[in-house]
Parts: C-alpha cells; structure tokens; sequence
C-alpha cells in the first residue's frame, strides 16, 4: 500500500519574470514501510515538495494522496487534523518549544490531537525511551546536545503513531557525531516499520535510505534503490577514495 | 595523463607545444606544475604503443616542434573506453577532471553524464560504509576508520555537486552560442 501518492504535483511562486517553479511536475509513490531520501542543491525544491506532501503548503496544481485521501483539496481545519495525526515532522532547527521540557514537547502533539494527560504523559515515557533520553526527561531543550535536541524532535514527531515522518534537513545543524546518533535512530525507525521521507544534500544521510531519488530545478532527475541492509562486503573501496 | 593527451587529440589533431597549453590551461592554477618536457615524452610513448602518429607541419617552418601528432583508429578506441569507463576503485581527482574537460573539448561525451556516473558509484560505496558506521556501537574506536572513510567520500560528493554545476552551466552556454 502507498502511504504517499503524488500526482503531477506542481508549486509555484511569483509570476512573469519572477516565476519560480519550485515543483515542476512530480510523481511519487512511497510505499509503507519505505525510508526515501530526496537529495538536491539548494533550491531544487525539495523541501518545498516536503511541505506539499504534509500539507503544510498548497500546490499550485497536481494531488497529493495521504493513505488514500487526497489532502491537497480539503479544508484548511481538516488538514490540520490530519497534520496533526497523519504526519510528523522533524525541522533542521529541531522547532522545540523552549519552555517545556523534552517530556512536555512530546506530550504536546498527543494532548492537541485529543489524548488524556495520563495518555500523553505514557506515550512521551515510551518514546524518549525509545529514543535513548529517558535520563532527560525533565530537561528544557537549552541543556540538551544538538543530537538530543532532534532526537527528542524525533520522538515528538512520533507521538501520534504517524503514518509517516517527514524530514527536512534533519542532521543539518549537527556535527558527525549527533548525524550519526540521528541516521541510527532513523535506522532503527525504519526497521521498526516506519515509513519515511527525508530531504538531505548530505550524501551520508542519503546513502542510509532505501531509495533515493535526485532532484534539480523542480524534477526529479534520478530514481535508485540504494543496496539492501543486509550488511556490507567489508571490502571498502571507499578507502581509496579520490585524492589519494 | 595519457588519457588525457589522448582525448584532446581527438578533438583535432596538435602540437606537441597547443597540447602542453591546453593541459596547463585545464588544470588552471594546478597547471603550474606541469613539467612542459612530460607532454612530449607521453607522446613518444604514445607513439610507441600505435595510439598516435605524426605528421611533419609544413605552414610554421620556423617553429622547433613541427610535428603534428593525430590519433589512430586504437587511440580513438581507448579514448572512447577511457571517458565511458568508471574511476574505481581509485578514482583520481586530477584525472577525474581532466576527463571532464577532455570530454567537453571533444564533445564525444557529456561531462554532466560522467559526473553523474561517478556519483552513482560514490554513492553505492557510501551507503556501503555508513551503513557499516551505523553497525558499531556508538563510541567504539572500530567505527573510527569507517567514519573517515564515509566522510571522505562525502566530501568527494559535494565536489561533484560542484563540476555538475560548472559543467552544466558551461554546456548551456556553449548551446546556446
């Protein structure tokens, strides 16, 4: 089953001289289950094509079909409720409200989409578990690590059950080390299950997908399956890398 | 080196002396460097091998390096097999670009094409190793090696974003004139 269909799927900004087509007529499937990387310069409109399949943008033409549903033709209070229950999001700038704690950034989204207090408080237990920060609960986001940050990010884009998590970016204000907490977190996400769809220019990010597809100037260029995850040669030619 | 000789004689046939410019002039500030002797000891052994043949020029009778040098049906061969082929697995950043520029100059490739090519191949060998980074446990010295070989890789990646966007640039321009 397709989690996310996208048909013809068009945005536009501006007009005459100034017209951009960010999106420039895009199909898409992605099937559940599936972890996607859509790799791309700057300005390809990449995470423009994020926004439009979470419904945080309109297209300017085309669909977008989330489970089934389309979601670029309803209304504004319906797609919010799908946003909030159908999506979760993870931003390059983790987005974590500063004044509550890791715990109570994840209660959030259960608490908005109609869940108990106690609910939300077992949920947000559950998943900083998951995520290696029980220890850090009752932090506010200040004192956390980078990678702490998005993990809890992370956790919070999870509260819901989503039945898919988009990710703008995710390791792009993290150094190598908070990337790789990040990409194994993901890895474990996407053994789990998960479906997921992360925009990257960084190579390292892209290469842990099962898929990726290159975008330029508002199209999709490239479309490949990256090898399976079923270990490696441990032959690493990569060792002899260019520059040697 | 050879390759590259190879692939500007294909464009026309050279003197010894144009093909020393236009190396120097593909390599840019890295130029500098080339010793100007290496040009015509890789042509002798061209030569050698039957991938080129000389002619003596009669137009600049005053000029010390009158021969010029034309590719075979053996050297248009491997030309052909030497843009078409993939850098592995030790991809050399100099050849690398100089096959790009080969390829442009000669138009019997699309540099943009060969850079996408290569990017396929780094990309299977990254996957191959964060994967592999992802696999140990977080702080153990053994994912150390493999990081430095993801990253490496990575960096070589944002190179390629960069020759795609000059050398696509440089293709619509020359399209357009």
């Amino acid at each position: 089953m397709n989690v996310l269909q996208v048909r013809d799927l068009v945005k536009r900004h501006g007009r005459k001289e100034s017209l951009v087509r960010a999106v420039d007529g895009v199909d898409l499937d992605v099937p559940a289950g599936q972890m996607l990387a859509v790799m791309g310069p700057s300005g390809c409109g990449k995470s423009t094509l994020l926004h439009l399949m979470g419904g945080l943008e309109r297209p300017t033409g085309g669909q977008v079909w989330l489970a089934g549903e389309r979601i670029d033709t309803v209304g504004e209070r319906a797609l919010a409720r799908l946003r909030r229950r159908s999506v979760g999001f993870v931003f390059q700038s983790f987005h974590l409200v500063e004044e509550l704690t890791a715990a109570e950034n994840v209660e959030l989204p259960v608490l908005l989409a109609g869940g108990s207090p106690r609910a939300a408080r077992r949920r947000a237990q559950y998943l900083l578990d998951q995520v290696g920060l029980d220890h850090r609960a009752r932090h506010l986001p200040w004192k956390l690590s980078g990678g702490e940050r998005q993990r809890v990010a992370v956790a919070r884009a999870l509260a819901n059950e989503p039945l898919v998590v988009l990710a703008d970016e995710p390791t792009g204000n993290l150094d190598t080390a908070a990337t790789n907490e990040v990409l194994r977190l993901f890895a474990e996400l996407r053994a789990m299950g998960q479906t997921l769809v992360l925009v990257t220019h960084d190579g390292r990010v892209a290469a842990t997908a099962d898929r990726l597809i290159s975008m330029r100037d508002g199209a999709f260029v490239e479309d490949t399956w990256l090898a399976g995850h079923t270990g490696h040669t441990g032959r690493f030619d990569g060792l002899f890398a260019m520059g040697d | 080196m050879q390759d590259a000789i190879l692939a500007m004689l294909a464009k026309e046939p050279s003197h010894g002396y144009d093909l020393g410019l236009r190396l120097r002039r593909a390599l840019g500030p890295l130029g500098g460097s080339m010793n100007a002797g290496q040009v015509y000891v890789t042509l002798a052994r061209l030569e050698k091998a039957g991938l080129v043949v000389h002619e003596r020029s009669e137009e600049s009778p005053a000029r010390p390096d009158r021969k010029v040098y034309a590719l075979t049906e053996a050297g248009h061969e491997r030309v052909t097999a030497w843009l078409g082929e993939v850098n592995r697995p030790k991809p050399d950043l100099v050849e690398f670009h100089l096959k790009l520029a080969a390829a442009s100059a000669s138009r019997l490739a699309d540099p943009v094409e060969l850079v996408d090519t290569q990017r396929r191949e780094l990309l299977r060998r990254l996957a191959e190793a964060q994967r592999a980074v992802l696999a140990e446990p977080e702080g153990s010295t053994g994912g150390l090696l493999l990081e430095g070989i993801a990253l490496r890789l990575q960096a070589d990646l944002r190179w390629l974003e960069a020759c795609e966007r000059v050398w696509s640039r440089a293709g619509q321009e020359s399209g357009d004139a």
